[in-house]
């Protein structure tokens, strides 16, 4: 398969602290990455960096290679047009993503009418058709709605629905199911397996949720303290982990996960 | 939305009546006899005793007191504050109107200066942030939040129209004369914009909505306008708008210090003479004022903000 | 946290530059040249010499001399006007906040009408009902500033009294007024030390500001805001004579607002501005 993205030494320094440190890794046309580590690990600060997404005051170096051109050696700008159209992301916290002075409507729209060169008609059209494809009723009423007014879930699948109409290369997910509660985070889950199946899109799945990555991910990374610590497949980091934090994360959850699987997706381990 | 509006409207009226039952005590707090006071500015020669039991019944003083207060205000609705105690040919209504108008005019060159001066430097800073101007304007806030008003329009006055010969002192008449007191209202609050402005644009950045916009690739100035902008603006120009009354009150000490005819130079002058009723319809004025304006800018802040709409 | 004290550089250098201040107050009889009051018309508008170091003033006085004995009404009316000021509101605040019900209602909608006022009016509407005085200005400062923090000082116990120490003194056995003292006053002295720092700036420009308009301290008492007053009459003639009352307002102002921020720094290590 080709290879979508190539991360090679990516390290973050922010006032001579090191964040992130030598971080590399490859993504693969119609697989799933995930970046398992908890908060402050500096997983999602790298994806973070190679997107141009952090502020001046960190300083960013090595290699990411997207489409034949390493990302780390762009402008602002030119990084701002494949963000949302090439490589999209799905954000941790939906209820705050959304600017709250403004109907669901308009932030979809602003984000097409950046990308493409819709009318207002095939603006609103596709706005629609993209509600309907996340199974979300009434899009006509949800999209003159305002994002309090809209449970998290759906702020979520929205979100979900905004970064897929474009049709991108990559899409990364940044941990998107830690805010929502158990069961809408099941229905997210499914979203992001349906996507898997149906498009060839590549896929960053960055969470600390042992029993999220392993349904999705056909490689993992795990990360502690800004650095990959281990990387395999889901049986690797289970059972044949030699770093001694990967295998504390893997006995910390793995008995949190046997329930959960247990209960939420009824199947055995 | 209606129903909330209406709600907000009858809220300020107990406040609007602890106001002017205040300004009704403070005026009888006063230890001169109202009576004695009323037939001093009818000229009377002689103060008699049955004269002034006279005077009493007429004024309707020996009525219990929350009648009198009812009368009192029903009296200020209609605008009728009594009669000023130094000069009885004069009412206090038409006292304050006199001075009005300079005041007000004053007031909201003050506050186009402020708005003017605030908005654009507030908005800098926070995008240039730790730039040297950034770092410039915040050192000028510092000093000027420590200077006194009536300082800054001595040095003004110094500096521009003595040393320089730019503007006239004092007095008012043309625009010459209102700039130099408008700039030096304007000062103290522009620096409190300043900062506010500054770091509500700085707290809006942070947010995750900002992220959003960004992971979606939108323009920067876009990013920058319709988000950042104009949630930062929700929040200032509402706070700005309710310190109107804090900018006609504050006008006391600046017209002082510039001899510009307005309420401020009333008041002191009033304070001076002991002349009661105008102190007291200036504070109801001002304290009316104050409500009206907080009633108008809150409302304004509901009706504009899709969050606090709902809950309303 | 003296040892947090001792490395905050701002902190240091505020306090000693306020205490320098007061110390020069006090000692003024033994450091000023000259008599504040000795007027000497045939040297009026004197500029700046060995004899007067700041020059004279309209009547011939030692502006240097008078800004010393300055020191004395300016610094100590504030802080006066703010122990009064934070005895009242403290008083009120504990009240309110520890025994609750109908006590706290009424404080609260009192305080609630106080912070609803512009707080200038109310000063000159307290000053024009008890007169002209200096003792007047202070009970008109004291009277719109006590409601802010009855109003922290509340909220401040609020927090505090379910915490669990309190909570265990009270099983103990230990009485109430005991508690209040001994656990509630404590835990709210560091924001208090940085609002009354800041509001000692505030009270400063208020009583001066009042001076400067007639209303507090009289003509000749050296007082900023009062030498301020005469400046104004021969600004023409004379204008360096209001730069130096100005300019020592300016620096102790500004030192009780670096104070009150490098306080805050001290005090409360949580929030360190950024």
């Amino acid at each position: 398969m080709s290879v979508v993205l190539d991360l090679k030494n990516v390290s973050v320094k922010l006032d001579d602290k090191v964040i992130v440190e030598n971080s590399s890794f490859t993504v693969r046309k119609g697989e799933c990455l995930g970046i398992l580590g908890e908060s402050g690990s500096g997983k999602s600060m790298t994806v973070k960096a190679v997107l141009g997404l952090l502020d001046k005051n960190f300083e960013t170096s090595g290699v990411a290679i997207f489409n034949g051109e390493n990302l780390l050696n762009k402008s602002k700008e030119s990084l701002r047009n494949i963000r949302g159209k090439d490589i999209t992301m799905v954000l941790q916290n939906p209820m705050t993503c959304f600017d709250p002075l403004y109907r669901i409507g308009n932030q979809m729209a602003e984000t097409f009418k950046t990308h493409t060169n819709w009318s207002n008609e095939e603006i609103y059209k596709n706005s629609l058709d993209i509600l309907n494809r996340m199974k979300i009723r009434d899009g006509e009423e949800v999209l003159k709605k305002y994002p309090h007014q809209i449970s998290g879930g759906m702020l979520q699948r929205i979100m979900i629905g905004i970064a897929m109409a474009m049709k991108p290369k990559l899409l990364i997910a940044d941990e998107p199911t830690t805010a929502i509660d158990a069961i809408t985070q099941y229905e997210i889950m499914q979203e992001f397996q349906k996507i898997k199946e149906e498009h060839e899109t590549a896929m960053i799945f960055i969470t600390h949720d042992l029993g999220a990555v392993s349904l999705i991910a056909d490689d993992i990374v795990v990360m502690n303290n800004g650095k990959i610590v281990e990387r395999g497949d889901f049986n690797h980091i289970i059972h044949n982990s030699k770093d001694s934090y990967t295998r504390l994360l893997v006995e910390k959850r793995i008995s949190v996960m046997k329930k959960y699987r247990e209960v939420v997706y009824r199947e055995e381990v | 939305m209606k129903q909330y509006i209406i709600k907000r409207i009858l809220s300020a009226i107990p406040l609007l009546l602890v106001i002017s039952f205040l300004c009704f005590v403070f005026i009888n707090l006063i230890p001169s006899d109202p009576a004695e006071v009323a037939l001093r500015i009818r000229q009377v020669p002689v103060i008699t005793e049955e004269a002034i039991l006279e005077v009493r019944q007429e004024l309707g003083l020996d009525n219990p007191y929350f009648i009198r207060y009812f009368n009192w205000l029903l009296d200020c609705l209609k605008g009728d504050f009594g009669i000023s105690y130094v000069n009885p040919k004069r009412t206090v209504a038409g006292e304050l109107l006199r001075c009005l108008p300079a005041t007000l005019q004053l007031a909201g060159a003050s506050f186009i200066i402020v708005i003017v001066l605030s908005i654009p430097v507030g908005v800098l800073c926070a995008v240039y942030k730790d730039s040297l101007f950034d770092k410039i304007t915040r050192s000028i806030v510092f000093i000027t939040t420590a200077m006194p008003s009536y300082w800054i329009g001595l040095l003004l006055m110094w500096i521009v129209s003595l040393k320089l010969d730019l503007l006239p002192t004092n007095g008012n008449g043309t625009w010459k004369h209102l700039i130099l007191p408008a700039f030096t209202v304007s000062l103290s609050y522009i620096s409190t914009y300043i900062r506010l402005i500054r770091n509500n644009m700085l707290e809006n950045m942070k947010q995750d909505y900002v992220l959003y916009a960004n992971v979606r690739g939108l323009p920067q100035k876009m990013i920058f306008l319709k988000h950042i902008l104009k949630n930062s603006m929700h929040t200032c120009i509402v706070a700005i708008g309710m310190s109107i009354p804090q900018l006609i009150s504050g006008t006391i000490v600046v017209e002082n210090v510039f001899a510009w005819p307005g309420l401020g130079t009333l008041c002191i002058s009033s304070i001076f003479n002991r002349d009661y009723p105008v102190i007291q319809a200036y504070v109801l004025l001002i304290g009316a004022l104050f409500v009206f304006f907080n009633l108008i800018f809150d409302i304004l802040q509901t009706v504009s903000d899709p969050r606090m709409r709902k809950e309303a | 946290m003296l040892q947090r004290f001792l490395h905050n550089k701002m902190a240091v250098g505020t306090v000693s530059l306020v205490l320098f201040i007061a110390l020069l107050g006090i000692f003024a009889p033994l450091i000023a040249p000259n008599d504040p009051y000795a007027t000497d018309i045939l040297n009026k508008f004197q500029s700046f010499s060995i004899q007067y170091p700041f020059g004279t003033d309209n009547l011939g006085r030692c502006i240097f001399s008078r800004m010393l004995y300055g020191i004395r009404p300016t610094l100590g009316l504030a802080v006066l006007t703010m122990i009064c000021t934070i005895t009242l509101g403290a008083l009120m605040g504990l009240l309110a906040g520890y025994f609750r019900g109908f006590v706290e209602e009424f404080i609260m909608r009192v305080v609630d009408v106080m912070l609803s006022f512009p707080s200038q009016i109310m000063v000159f509407a307290v000053v024009a009902l008890l007169g002209i005085s200096v003792q007047n200005v202070i009970i008109a400062n004291v009277f719109i500033k006590w409601a802010w923090y009855a109003r922290m000082i509340r909220t401040g116990v609020m927090q505090y009294r379910d915490k669990n120490f309190v909570q265990f003194s009270r099983c103990v056995g230990t009485p109430e007024r005991f508690i209040l003292l001994r656990h509630l006053v404590p835990s709210i002295a560091s924001d208090l030390a940085v609002l009354s720092s800041l509001d000692v700036g505030w009270a400063i420009i208020n009583i001066s500001t009042l001076s400067f308009l007639g209303l507090g301290v009289q003509a000749p008492t050296p007082e900023w805001g009062a030498m301020l007053n005469e400046a104004k009459n021969v600004l023409t003639s004379n204008p360096t004579q209001m730069l130096i009352p100005g300019v020592a307002i300016v620096i102790l102002v500004s030192a009780f607002n670096l104070m009150g921020d490098a306080l805050r720094d001290v005090l409360d290590p949580k929030e360190v501005s950024k």
